[in-house]
């Protein structure tokens, strides 16, 4: 098994009513139940804040946001289990985030001998 | 969590109205927004973290944290609930302030406050339901569309005019004095009798979206009976016809999925809890002078309920509700039950009489059961051909699938030799004549 990160980007809730937002994170709760109950949930990760600040540049220069759309910027990662990289890319196929024009980004995770 | 909870939706309601409570009413939009941020932050972090144990606090918690930093950062850029203005200005009270607003009694309160509100004089009954409905109850104008089946551009119209018209008031209604309480309080029971009228009889084809329908207007129902000025006979009989109509729910849909009418339903499926609270509220609305509607309509819900059978329903009593219904509410749907009740007591052909003799009964020229009814009683009298005509026309009426299987059933039903619903009605007439001439015996007597 090895290691990989999912950065999930953009996909804000889509929709227009309680309702509709209610279905979609019902569709995360599960997505998400699911792959833990089949043991590839390294990590849960954590949600990010939509706002934050980027420095860069032997200035140090500080500017808004990471990104000026919203559809780039990461809102989350989570660490998950996987036999290889086609693996966790099949697994991520599962995610909500598609349904609202979000991306999951699949990274694995270097392996370091110590 | 399941999916069949509807969470989000009842929040909104209670966030909204609490919110808007603070803001001021003016600032609809703006409680608006901190309620959507507060479902988009619980969809980023629940989606991560879990479901937390106790959800809805949650989100009120969330919605309150971003009231407190609004109220704070705008206070002195923007005006909000004038009612509030000096409780708000003290910081250093601010947030045991704001404890006590997000209590749960304040709550109950802010949603009646609410209510009232939006069932403001200038707007049209429609528009207070919609309103109620999207600002009470969390549904989105898409929902309210195809429950209504209306377009969504209508209700969307519908809707902003009334948010308009609710920013103009300037202040939310308030319940606390009797005198406007009073005043308001029939227009809130008659948006509540709508909202659940629509669910009960609606033209919706989910059957789900329909008993939503029926249950947010029996919650607000219960607010509205737990104010202490809204235990008034009125309320007591609208929320007993609520009970005692929801009760049959269950059994509107028969196992297939097929609509039952409340002459064929599995009566053991009725609610008995429902019905049990639906007497006990009926009970309840018997005391003062006023009779109403709703009164008579729980009333008739109330004889139905207590037949456990079809044919042990006492007829007499039905049609004579009716009459004093058609004093007080005429209307040709209501001339329309009172007369298949007539059919009932006295035998088809007194039932065609007393439909050909509705008034204005081109207004049920568009509607389904008008011309199912006229089906029924020239089955029930041997003219199959004649009802067969009429079921037709009720087809072609229908409102959704359920109601078109249904008819077309009846229409299939319309075949020379099948006496099988004639045979079950004469089985019922036979089963109350001795009764019928009982009564009669003891009416010589006297």
């Amino acid at each position: 098994m090895s290691e990989f990160t999912y950065l999930f980007r953009g996909g804000r809730p889509q929709g227009s009513s309680p309702e509709q937002w209610q279905q979609q994170m019902q569709k995360w709760v599960v997505w998400i139940k699911e792959l833990g109950e089949k043991g590839h949930i390294k990590d849960h990760g954590r949600p990010l804040e939509r706002t934050g600040k980027v420095v860069s540049g032997k200035e140090k220069t500080i500017i808004d946001g990471p990104y000026a759309e919203a559809k780039d910027l990461v809102g989350g990662y989570m660490l998950i289990e996987a036999k290889d990289l086609t693996h966790a890319l099949e697994l991520s196929k599962g995610c909500p985030i598609f349904e609202v024009g979000g991306s999951v980004e699949v990274r694995p995770v270097m392996k370091v001998d110590l | 969590m399941e999916t069949t909870d509807h969470l989000f939706r009842r929040e909104a309601g209670r966030m909204v109205a609490t919110l808007t409570r603070i803001f001021g009413v003016h600032n609809l939009a703006l409680a608006e927004d901190v309620v959507q941020d507060a479902f988009c932050r619980a969809l980023e972090v629940w989606k991560f973290r879990g479901v937390p144990e106790n959800p809805s606090a949650w989100l009120m918690a969330t919605a309150k944290n971003r009231a407190l930093d609004i109220l704070r950062r705008d206070r002195t850029a923007r005006t909000f609930a004038p009612e509030l203005a000096r409780l708000l200005e003290n910081e250093s009270k601010l947030v045991s302030v704001f404890d006590e607003l997000f209590s749960a009694q304040s709550i109950k309160d802010d949603q009646l406050r609410m209510m009232f509100s939006c069932c403001h004089p200038k707007l049209s009954e429609e528009a207070q339901v919609a309103l109620v409905l999207h600002i009470l109850c969390g549904f989105g104008v898409s929902e309210i569309a195809s429950a209504f089946l209306n377009s969504e551009a209508a209700i969307e119209k519908r809707i902003s005019r009334g948010k308009k018209v609710l920013a103009r008031s300037k202040r939310l209604f308030d319940i606390s004095g009797i005198e406007d309480f009073s005043a308001r309080l029939p227009a809130v029971q008659r948006a509540l009798y709508l909202l659940f009228n629509e669910g009960y009889h609606g033209a919706s084809p989910e059957f789900v979206v329909r008993a939503e329908l029926c249950r947010e207007a029996m919650r607000l129902t219960a607010l509205l009976l737990a104010h202490p000025l809204g235990g008034t006979p009125v309320n007591y009989a609208l929320a007993a016809l609520m009970c005692l109509h929801a009760a049959r729910l269950p059994a509107r849909v028969d196992s297939m999925g097929n609509l039952s009418s409340l002459f064929d339903q599995d009566r053991s499926r009725w609610d008995p809890e429902l019905v049990s609270e639906g007497q006990r509220f009926l009970n309840l609305s018997a005391t003062g002078r006023e009779l109403t509607a709703y009164h008579l309509e729980a009333a008739i819900a109330s004889v139905h309920a207590s037949a456990h059978r079809t044919e042990d329903t006492d007829w007499r009593t039905i049609v004579s509700l009716y009459d004093t219904l058609m004093t007080i509410n005429p209307s040709a749907v209501v001339a329309l039950n009172r007369a298949i009740a007539v059919a009932q007591l006295d035998g088809p052909e007194r039932g065609l009489e007393e439909i050909s003799a509705i008034a204005g009964s081109d207004r049920l020229a568009a509607y389904p059961f008008y011309f199912a009814a006229l089906g029924e009683l020239e089955l029930r009298r041997g003219q199959w051909q004649v009802a067969r005509e009429h079921f037709l026309a009720a087809v072609a009426l229908a409102r959704n699938p359920m109601e078109r299987r249904f008819l077309e059933q009846r229409v299939s039903a319309c075949k020379r030799g099948n006496t099988q619903h004639v045979a079950s009605y004469e089985k019922v007439w036979n089963r109350q004549l001795p009764a019928f001439k009982n009564r009669l015996e003891g009416e010589d007597r006297g």
